[in-house]
């Protein structure tokens, strides 16, 4: 049931531990209840689960700080919650009501945080990634020591843009960690269909950028190259790849019946490498926590997307006028 | 047998140029590839080889001469035996320039209206005769001294001094921080301007041309034009793409693509296209300081052509206002960019015909001021649209709609539209010059709806 081998890594306090375990379980029950909500219809359009990928966004924001930035892509519920935006605000934005992080004019893919450095939220597949590759010039630019994490999954990374960024990024030495979040599924297509090249970070060598591979079941893992790679782009020395190897528990989107793999293989991957199951068992078996104080965590936990549940219900519609605003901003006279 | 050499064409667009420096003298020998002169054209000093082996007969244009026209012959090549004597009558058959008298050559095409009084120029301003090259390097260089944020991107922009020499001395003073070469990768490019743009900075993409740009499109209205609305106002992108837009001479299909009506028709974004020397300095300062992402379009024929611009420390345009070049009272010409010429051609010469004509410059595209269209029409009752873009969809055919339908009673004849035809275009001279608009399309067209 368990992860069986649960990492050895000491380096991490219980107090650290216990957060991990938090903000992945408030990431994954966030997502089961945004399925419901869909299932009710109160979101609509597209709507992207990060179930089973909690480590990956979890991980990495324990390596990032004040200051720094991070882009993704449309699946960025996720990486919302790991930076501290609030839920309530996420899920009013999913249910495209007034409260929403957007005020519900962006919808689940188009989300952003200037407070929270949170640049989207984009829906068009790699687009993000010259994006992100422009933040960490505007920071160079500016002469500051902070990064940009840059997500981009599987799929994108056949994009050419993501080739002609890793060029400039280098060239300029732009303080960027690329983050391929390798899921292993574009859409509906396995890495096995999409490419031959055996390792997508490894395409970085090309451009002279340095990268490696990450297990991204292992939170504290994902944290331990999460910090070298921002340690490689404070010191200036340019752009850093991680290709994190992960899973998505869910079809792509709600509306995938995900025909392409087997049940099996999906249960086999929560059964034996399920990242906050893992962290469950270290927290027990460390005895960092007994199974009453899991439970609690769970409750408060619960009771928070609960909260944000029923303020994306409640949080009004947009007014109308909506429509005709923030299109353009006003020109300072 | 003597042969002339003649001036030559260095660039698309190259009318003439400046003869700099000979490096033959006459009774030189010379062999085929040898270097005989230095040539600066309006974007670069090149250097001009012999065609052919020959002795040097005779220099007809000295060195240092400004203004020699393309084809304007500057030397004759004898062979062995032949007596530069033999020559020394040889016309040059189109020498216009005369080397001792530089000075009066004439300077590239000025433009036969007067312009018209501007109200954002306070009376008895200095004015100075101003290349619309120079008028976007100067607003640029202004801008960035201005504010530490604004900087300029793009293929060739730095050390090279710009494809079109738009960018010319910037890197001197600015230096490789903020002038800075990209590689040939505008979708990269384009992306990581906009990411810059979100981050606080105030980027300046150059685009070789617009053409160019359509690898970048997604970058200009997904990720630049859609983000503030989709932010629900949190994050916009303050970002100037600028650069060639639309035919320049003999560049082909895929050289020549006018994407005015194209960038006009998204909401998010503003899109400026100036006609003169003015307007592009005062136009290209707003729009670097717009907080919104602004499409910038340019023409390369318009860069060598001189305009007076007002001397003045801050001079700016604002956008979405046109600019009445001319008062008329017979019908109205709407145009924009290069159009203008066309337009303002025509009103000249419909004047000596006894019609008058009233002529806009939009100036701007989105936001576009249609009051001023409309107030103008409501006073001829007529209105001919020109512009080199393709018919279908075009700025004409909106401005068709609007006019019909905020000044239907006003109209005594159909709103005519002057396009560029509906064709890829063409390279041959005689073809691409039916594929653009024409001075004479432009009054036949005013003709017509005047019923003369």
């Amino acid at each position: 049931m368990a992860a069986k081998k649960p990492a050895k890594k000491a380096n991490v306090s219980k107090d650290e531990l216990l957060q991990y375990y938090k903000d992945m379980l408030l990431i994954r029950r966030f997502e089961e209840k945004a399925g419901q909500l869909y299932g009710m219809g109160l979101i609509g359009g597209f709507c992207h689960l990060y179930i089973g990928q909690e480590a990956v966004v979890v991980g990495l924001e324990a390596a990032a700080k004040e200051g720094d930035k991070r882009i993704t892509s449309y699946r960025d519920h996720g990486h919302m919650l790991a930076c501290g935006m609030d839920p309530k605000g996420v899920m009013a934005e999913l249910t495209g009501r007034e409260g929403g992080y957007s005020k519900g004019k962006g919808g689940s893919m188009h989300m952003f945080s200037k407070e929270k450095h949170f640049y989207g939220g984009h829906g068009i597949v790699a687009a993000q990634v010259p994006l992100g590759a422009g933040l960490a010039f505007s920071d160079k630019y500016k002469g500051n020591d902070n990064v940009t994490f840059t997500y981009f999954g599987d799929g994108a990374a056949n994009q050419g843009q993501v080739y002609e960024a890793y060029n400039m990024a280098e060239l300029w030495d732009l303080p960027v960690v690329f983050v391929i979040e390798n899921n292993q599924y574009a859409m509906g297509t396995s890495t096995k269909r999409s490419t031959k090249s055996p390792s997508y970070w490894e395409r970085g060598a090309a451009y002279g950028i340095e990268g490696e591979e990450v297990d991204g079941m292992d939170v504290l893992k994902v944290k331990e190259a999460g910090e070298k790679a921002v340690a490689h782009c404070r010191a200036g020395n340019g752009p850093y790849i991680l290709e994190i190897k992960t899973y998505r528990y869910r079809g792509h989107s709600m509306s995938d019946p995900a025909k392409y793999r087997t049940r099996e293989e999906v249960q086999k991957m929560r059964d034996e490498r399920d990242a906050i199951e893992q962290v469950r068992d270290m927290l027990l078996t460390g005895k960092h926590a007994s199974e009453d104080d899991l439970k609690a965590i769970d409750k408060e936990i619960k009771s928070v997307v609960n909260e944000a549940a029923e303020f994306s219900k409640e949080s009004p519609e947009p007014s109308l006028d909506e429509l005709y605003t923030d299109i353009y901003m006003e020109a300072e006279a | 047998m003597a042969t002339e050499i003649l001036m030559p064409a260095l660039s698309p667009t190259m009318e003439e140029g400046t003869l700099a420096k000979w490096l033959v003298k006459e009774g030189d020998t010379v062999s085929s590839g040898d270097i005989l002169a230095e040539i600066e054209t309006d974007k670069a000093t090149m250097e001009f080889e012999a065609v052919d082996e020959g002795i040097v007969g005779k220099i007809l244009v000295a060195e240092g001469t400004e203004g020699v026209k393309v084809n304007t012959a500057i030397a004759v090549m004898i062979e062995e035996g032949e007596s530069a004597d033999d020559v020394a009558d040889a016309k040059p058959a189109e020498a216009q320039a005369t080397p001792d008298a530089p000075a009066a050559a004439a300077p590239a095409a000025p433009v036969a209206v007067v312009t018209p009084a501007e109200m954002d120029i306070p009376e008895g301003t200095e004015m100075k005769q101003t290349t619309v090259r120079e008028a976007l390097r100067d607003a640029m260089a202004e801008e960035m001294r201005a504010n530490e944020n604004v900087f300029l991107m793009g293929e060739e922009v730095a050390e090279y001094q710009g494809a079109y020499k738009i960018s010319q001395g910037l890197l001197d003073e600015f230096g490789a921080r903020r002038v800075i070469d990209t590689p040939i990768t505008e979708h990269g490019f384009a992306g990581i301007g906009v990411g810059a743009a979100f981050g606080g900075l105030n980027p300046i993409v150059e685009f070789m041309t617009f053409n160019f740009a359509m690898q970048a499109i997604d970058h200009i209205i997904n990720s630049a034009a859609k983000t503030l609305y989709m932010s629900g106002g949190q994050m916009g992108a303050p970002i100037v793409f600028r650069g060639p837009n639309g035919a320049a001479a003999r560049v082909g299909a895929q050289h020549s693509h006018d994407y005015a009506s194209w960038y006009s028709q998204v909401p998010g974004l503003k899109v400026v296209m100036p006609y003169s020397a003015s307007d592009a300095k005062g136009l290209l300062k707003t729009a670097i300081r717009d907080p919104n992402p602004v499409i910038f379009l340019e023409n390369e024929i318009l860069y060598g052509q001189s305009f007076d611009v007002p001397v003045m420390d801050d001079y700016t345009v604002p956008f979405g206002k046109a600019k009445i070049w001319r008062e008329g009272s017979d019908v109205t010409i709407v145009s924009f960019g290069i159009g203008m010429k066309y337009a303002l051609e025509a009103a000249d010469e419909l004047a000596t015909e006894g019609i008058s004509a009233e002529v806009i410059d939009l100036r701007t595209l989105r936001p576009l001021d249609l009051p001023t269209v409309i107030e103008s029409v409501k006073k001829t009752n007529r209105c001919v649209t020109v512009e080199e873009g393709f018919p279908v969809c075009s700025i004409g055919s909106y401005l068709s709609a609007q006019i019909m339908t905020e000044a239907f009673d006003y109209l005594d004849a159909p709103v005519l539209n002057c396009t560029g035809k509906d064709v890829p275009m063409p390279y041959a001279a005689n073809l691409e010059k039916l594929a653009l608009t024409t001075t004479k399309e432009v009054m036949d067209a005013v003709k017509a709806v005047t019923y003369r």
